[in-house]
C-alpha cells in the first residue's frame, strides 16, 4: 500500500487520483501506524513550509525516518521535497528531516540584471538528468514539467535533475530509496505520469 | 526555460460547454470532460472551466462536471464562477480542481482571497479581473476600471490598484480580461496587460481578444503576459494549442512543445 501523508498542506486529490489511475493501491493517512506499515510513502504538499510542523506534531517524522532506513521508497513532492532538507528560510523554526544537507531558499528578486518573478509558475524543462536515475527513467532531458513555488532546494551531488529559473535549482533529488521532486508530477501530463509510474513500479 | 502558457477556457452552463458572442447567440459546443481532454491532448498547458450558470440549482451540476472533467486530466485545472465562500472553494477542490478563480466575490469581500489561500495555498487562488478602459481619460490604461456582473457594473476600483491589493492579500495569479477586447478577435489589450504585469510579482494571465497566433506573440512580448487564455478560437477546431505553439516557437516565444 502506498501511504500518502496528509498534513493539511494543500489538496491531495490530484496526487491520489494520479496514483490510482496508474493502478497503485493508495491510502491517505495521518497515522504513524499506517506509515510504519507502508510499502511506499508519498509526501505531497503545496503551500507553506510551516505546514510540515504538523508532521512532527503527529509523530510522523520518526516513523518516516525509520521507514526510509528500512529502504521503503519515499517520494516527496514540492514542499515534500523541501522537507527532506535541513529546513527552509520560509519557516526558520521548523526543522526538515535533514536527510539531505542544505536549506531551501527563496528565489532571488533579480537574476542576471533582470527582475525575477516569484512564484515560479508554469511549465519548465528538466535538465542534467542523472544517468541511472530510477525515478526519471524514460524521461528525456528538456521534458517539461509543471511548477508552482517560491522556495527551492540547492543543487548538490544527490540532485538527479535541475531546472533553470534564476539559476539552476534541484528539480529532482534521489539517493537510493529517498526521492523528491520540486514540480508536480500529478499535473505534468505524460512526463509526470511516467515519473509516478517509475515510482509505483519501483522495487524496494 | 520557463515557458509561456496557453490556457484553454471552457464556458459551461448547465453541464455543457457553450460558446457565444458576449453571452448572446449561445451555441452548444459539447461535453466539458470530453473537450478538456481534447484540449489537453492538443497541447493546452492548462484548462480553465468557467461556470456561467446563473442559478443556485446549477451548483450541484457544476460539482459533478468538475469531477468528471478532473477524473483523468493530468494538467492544471482551474474552476471559476459562483465561488462565494471558502466552503464553495473547498467543494470545487474536493471535486478535483487545482485552482479556483474568484472575481466579484473577491471584490465584495477581499478577505476571501486569504481565506482560500490559508487552506489550499496561494497558488490555488486566481483573482479574475474584468477590466474596461475609461474612454477619454488622460491615461486610459492607468485609470482602467474593474467591472463586475459580466462587465456591466463598474466598481470604481482601478485595475492596477486592485491587482496589487489582490496580490498583497495572497492571490497566486491574476486573470485579466479586457472587456473592451473580449469577443472582438482583434487582439489582447497588450498595454493594459503590461501595466498590470509590471505592477505585480505574480503571474498575469491575459484574456479577451484572441484571434490569431500573432495576438498571442504580442501579448507575451509587448504585453508581458505569463500566460494567455482563449476560449472560442479553439472550440470548433479553428486551430489547436500545438499548432498555435509551433507558430509562437517559430517567433522565438518559449513554449512547451
Amino acid at each position: 500500500m502506498i501511504e500518502v501523508i496528509d498534513y493539511k498542506a494543500g489538496n491531495l486529490t490530484s496526487v491520489v487520483k494520479a496514483l490510482r489511475y496508474l493502478g497503485a493501491e493508495t491510502h491517505v493517512t495521518q497515522s504513524p501506524d499506517d506509515v510504519r506499515e507502508a510499502s511506499k510513502i508519498v509526501l505531497p504538499g503545496v503551500g507553506h513550509f510551516r505546514a510540515t510542523q504538523l508532521l512532527h506534531d503527529l509523530q510522523l517524522t520518526e516513523v518516516t525516518r525509520d521507514a526510509i532506513a528500512r529502504g521503503v521508497p519515499f517520494l516527496g513532492i514540492c514542499v515534500g521535497l523541501q522537507w527532506l532538507y535541513e529546513g527552509s528560510t520560509e519557516a526558520e523554526s521548523t526543522d526538515g528531516l535533514c536527510h539531505y544537507g542544505g536549506r531551501c531558499e527563496r528565489f532571488p528578486a533579480t537574476h542576471a540584471g533582470a527582475d525575477l518573478k516569484s512564484p515560479h509558475v508554469g511549465w519548465n524543462s528538466l535538465e542534467n538528468i542523472r544517468a541511472g536515475s530510477r525515478l526519471l527513467r524514460g524521461i528525456a532531458p528538456g521534458s517539461f514539467v509543471y511548477y508552482t513555488h517560491s522556495w527551492r532546494a540547492p543543487v548538490d551531488t544527490d540532485t538527479a535533475a535541475t531546472t533553470h529559473y534564476g539559476g539552476p535549482f534541484t528539480a529532482a533529488v534521489e539517493r537510493d530509496n529517498v526521492m523528491g521532486v520540486q514540480f508536480h508530477p500529478e499535473k505534468s501530463g505524460e512526463t509526470g505520469l511516467q515519473l509516478l509510474r517509475n515510482f509505483v513500479e519501483m522495487r524496494a | 526555460m520557463l515557458t509561456k502558457r496557453i490556457i484553454a477556457c471552457l464556458d459551461v452552463r448547465g453541464g455543457r460547454v457553450v460558446k457565444g458572442i458576449q453571452f448572446v447567440d449561445i451555441v452548444d459546443a459539447g461535453d466539458p470532460a470530453e473537450l478538456a481532454h481534447r484540449h489537453a491532448a492538443a497541447g493546452a498547458d492548462e484548462i480553465v472551466l468557467l461556470d456561467i450558470t446563473a442559478t443556485h440549482e446549477g451548483r450541484g451540476t457544476l460539482i459533478d462536471t468538475v469531477k468528471r472533467t478532473a477524473a483523468e486530466l493530468f494538467i492544471p485545472f482551474t474552476v471559476g464562477g459562483g465561488i462565494r465562500s471558502a466552503e464553495d472553494a473547498a467543494a470545487v477542490f474536493d471535486a478535483g480542481a487545482d485552482k479556483v478563480s474568484i472575481n466579484s466575490s473577491a471584490i465584495a469581500r477581499p478577505e476571501l482571497i486569504g481565506e482560500i489561500g490559508q487552506s489550499f495555498g496561494a497558488q490555488a487562488v486566481i483573482v479574475a479581473i474584468d477590466a474596461r478602459r475609461i474612454p477619454n481619460a488622460a491615461d486610459a490604461v492607468a485609470e482602467a476600471e474593474v467591472y463586475v456582473s459580466g462587465g456591466r457594473k463598474p466598481t470604481g476600483l482601478r485595475v492596477v490598484e486592485w491587482a496589487r491589493e489582490a496580490e498583497q492579500r495572497g492571490a497566486g495569479e491574476i486573470l485579466l480580461t479586457s472587456m473592451d477586447a473580449d469577443g472582438t478577435r482583434a487582439g489582447f489589450d497588450d498595454e493594459l496587460t503590461a501595466r498590470v504585469s509590471q505592477a505585480v510579482q505574480i503571474p498575469v494571465i491575459a484574456s479577451g481578444g484572441a484571434g490569431n497566433a500573432q495576438h498571442f506573440a504580442d501579448v507575451f512580448g509587448r504585453g508581458k503576459a505569463d500566460a494567455a487564455l482563449a476560449a472560442s478560437i479553439f472550440h470548433f477546431g479553428v486551430t489547436d494549442s500545438w499548432a498555435l505553439k509551433r507558430e509562437l516557437a517559430a517567433q522565438g516565444v518559449p513554449v512547451r512543445l
